[in-house]
């Protein structure tokens, strides 16, 4: 049985609206249907400090705040630090995984990607679901 | 005239050409050097003349050359093409990303349908929903690509209008000077960023990393 709560809140960031939608509907694909949007880190900081989330799922490269600003910020943050963090981003260079994982990032997911990368990635940040 | 008048007329001349923004008059070079030998007492030496016959056969290079560029009119450049180019690529940008939504409002519509289905068919179906969502991931990464060239066009622009700034108002078509600098409100345009180095977009498959390569950093 799983021990992943399916209602559990998750907030996916991206610039994109057309990512979102397609994170969005994968998610519900998978059963997670508790899913909240933001279009930049800034708007992201603000949801994660006004209502408590489960997993944060973010793009990088977005203006004004990026998703790597927006890690740094929930790791900073000592209500938030714990908080699962997974990077969905076209930035593919060796450089950017090594210093995203430096902050602190829980996986990595590289664009394009799929269904069953998107679902190895959270069972190995939430658990088998 | 006195050598030390000279001398001070010549000195002017060098300070005025000093503020002239990067862009230097022939004609005015010719002339202060010119001046110089003018000001040199006795005869010229074989080297002095050399000197002189060299630094003007410059004058008249700058001179063709700055004729050549104006005829190629490069403010056309920066006032048509590349502001023409820069929206088409920023349009094909927003219809991708209409079409795109357009094709998720019928892939979610006949997803809602699956419910009704035989469970064996609606499970084809659903994968095949999961592949169209999954393809539909190209207006992302085609949108960040169109954005590198853009921003790629915004910088050859700016050099355009550097070039024209430094030849003078002569070589565009309206005389009148532009202002340097960016104009936009794209990435290159934003305030520095912390993470602003690792911000390298898509990457060609011969420079990315695969999804394996991503995993076996995490170990």
């Amino acid at each position: 049985m799983s021990s992943v709560d399916m209602s559990m809140p998750i907030l996916i960031v991206d610039d994109y609206k057309t990512m979102l939608r397609i994170i969005r509907n994968l998610l519900k694909q998978l059963g997670f249907n508790n899913v909240d949007e933001a279009t930049d880190g800034s708007a992201a900081l603000q949801k994660l400090r006004d209502k408590e989330y489960s997993l944060v799922i973010s793009d990088w490269n977005m203006e004004p705040m990026s998703g790597m600003q927006l890690l740094t910020e929930v790791r900073a943050d000592t209500k938030l630090k714990e908080l699962p963090f997974i990077m969905i981003t076209a930035e593919s260079k060796t450089e950017n995984v090594i210093a995203a994982k430096q902050a602190g990032v829980s996986n990595y997911i590289v664009k394009p990607f799929n269904a069953a990368t998107l679902k190895t990635k959270l069972a190995a940040v939430l658990g088998n679901f | 005239m006195a050598v030390a008048a000279v001398k001070e007329k010549i000195a002017a001349q060098l300070i005025e050409l000093q503020k002239n923004d990067g862009s230097i008059d022939p004609e005015h070079l010719v002339s202060i050097v010119e001046a110089v030998i003018d000001s040199i007492e006795g005869d010229l030496t074989a080297v002095g003349l050399k000197v002189y016959s060299d630094i003007e056969a410059l004058a008249r290079y700058i001179n063709a050359a700055r004729a050549e560029i104006a005829e190629l009119r490069p403010d056309d450049i920066n006032s048509d093409y590349l502001p023409a180019a820069t929206d088409e690529l920023t349009a094909i940008v927003g219809s991708t990303e209409q079409a795109t939504h357009t094709i998720f409002e019928a892939v979610e519509s006949i997803e809602a349908l699956t419910e009704k289905m035989d469970p064996e068919v609606a499970e084809q179906i659903s994968a095949a929903v999961t592949s169209i969502y999954e393809a539909c991931g190209f207006q992302d990464i085609t949108g960040q690509r169109i954005t590198k060239v853009v921003t790629a066009l915004q910088h050859v622009e700016t050099k355009v209008d550097a070039l024209l700034n430094a030849f003078g108002d002569d070589v565009r078509r309206d005389g009148a000077p532009k202002p340097a600098g960016k104009k936009t409100t794209t990435p290159s345009g934003a305030p520095a960023r912390p993470d602003e180095d690792l911000l390298n977009g898509p990457q060609l498959p011969e420079n990315a990393i695969s999804q394996d390569d991503i995993d076996a950093l995490f170990g």
